[in-house]
């Protein structure tokens, strides 16, 4: 369940964010999470909420937006689609393969209101 | 008013530095190419919602363990400096991390200095049996955490360093929770992870936990004295590591028989040559 402490990072990114802006409050958390990155997205996004209690960000919608996997692949010498890691190039069927994106697990933006908080 | 949709959103604003900046437009005929992400449950919309006309997007764009990543680059640089191969040992609860360690320090006697770093959740029993071997040791205890990340690790370094027993030119040994899910994520500031399957597992295991077998840089499979009592498919095992880590080093050993164990001995002289030359180059 390191799904806890990743959200306990999101929410201070997002905090500390917000209060440098001069925010009153977060209404929306965008976030980008890779179909391979090392996370349940669902547990992240609950437990987002959980975490955001009491915060700038209490209340605030979460949203995930999932990256596709993307693999080099040594044999056919391309990148391919890689839907999970363990899987066969959908190409040759080997395993020869590098994940190059969809790993990633990002903050990419909040919406605030301005203002002094509530 | 929106250029998208028509509606009366207000400004979008950037603020990664300070500066308000126009959200890029997501047409949804026509994406933009070098989008580095997809929409996979609709497009954020924040700036159509009625009642948000003050609200401001805030750019961010920040890797959620970029503190983390941080603080492992800066443990790796620290290590590095003092000639320090730095390992970070991943398994299951059971795959015998501990009694590996004991039995490394012990065969590795005077080669060079170790220190260990301890990670349970509960108890200082691991180090204690570390300290037993004469290796000096230090226990985190994660409390509820299921993985080290690298403050603890930090903090780890500074009371073995505070007790003058932080090595130098020698091999700092990190015994992660046993948990084959989290501690895939956590960078330390380790050379390498790595990962321990014992024979008493299931061969199947890197499929099933693909994201520790691919964070790794060597599989030990332990506890091969075990073989003839077991159905366990080694061939099997670490050709399912190397589907998921492609060309993955594997060193088959058993701390009772010693099999294996000077492969495993000649792999960490071997980094630690690497990492004691380096500051020299």
């Amino acid at each position: 369940m390191h799904e806890l402490s990743l959200a306990e990072r999101v929410i201070g990114i997002v905090e500390g964010a917000a209060r440098k802006a001069g925010a009153r409050r977060v209404t929306r958390i965008a976030l980008a999470i890779g179909a391979l990155a090392h996370v349940e997205a669902e547990t992240l996004q609950y437990c987002c909420e959980v975490v955001s209690r009491g915060t700038l960000a209490e209340g605030a919608r979460i949203e995930v937006e999932r990256t596709p996997g993307r693999a080099w692949c040594e044999t056919c010498l391309a990148e391919v689609d890689l839907e999970q890691v363990g899987m066969p190039c959908t190409t040759c069927g080997g395993f020869r393969l590098k994940v190059t994106d969809g790993d990633q697990m990002r903050v990419v933006d909040v919406v605030i209101e301005p203002g002094a908080p509530a | 008013m929106c250029v998208t949709c028509g509606c009366g959103g207000g400004e979008a604003h950037i603020d990664g530095h300070g500066m308000r900046y126009a959200r890029p437009r997501r047409a949804v005929a026509t994406p933009p190419a070098a989008a580095s992400f997809r929409p996979a449950h609709g497009t954020l919309d924040a700036r159509h919602a009625p009642g948000t006309s003050e609200a401001q997007i805030l750019r961010i764009e920040q890797d959620i363990l970029s503190d983390n990543d941080t603080q492992a680059n800066a443990n790796r640089s620290r290590f590095l400096a003092r000639g320090l191969f730095v390992l970070n040992f991943v398994s299951s609860p059971g795959s015998g991390k501990t009694t590996l360690l004991v039995d490394t320090i012990r065969r590795w006697g005077t080669r060079s200095p170790v220190a260990v770093v301890e990670g349970d959740q509960q108890t200082a029993f691991d180090a204690e049996r570390i300290r037993a071997t004469g290796a000096a040791a230090v226990q985190i205890n994660t409390g509820k955490g299921c993985h080290l990340d690298a403050h603890m690790v930090a903090q780890a370094a500074d009371q073995l360093a505070e007790q003058a027993q932080l090595p130098s030119d020698g091999l700092l040994l990190i015994e992660n929770v046993g948990n084959l899910v989290c501690p895939a994520a956590f960078d330390l500031g380790e050379a390498h992870k790595v990962v321990i399957l014992s024979v008493t597992e299931g061969e199947d295991k890197p499929l099933k936990y693909p994201d520790m077998f691919r964070a790794a840089d060597l599989l030990l499979i332990s506890k091969i004295d075990l073989l003839p009592h077991l159905d366990f498919d080694v061939d099997l095992a670490v050709r399912y590591a190397r589907q998921v880590r492609p060309d993955l080093p594997v060193i088959q050993l058993s701390t009772r028989s010693g099999e294996g164990c000077e492969a495993w001995l000649d792999w960490l002289a071997a980094g630690v040559a690497a990492v004691t030359k380096a500051p020299a180059a």
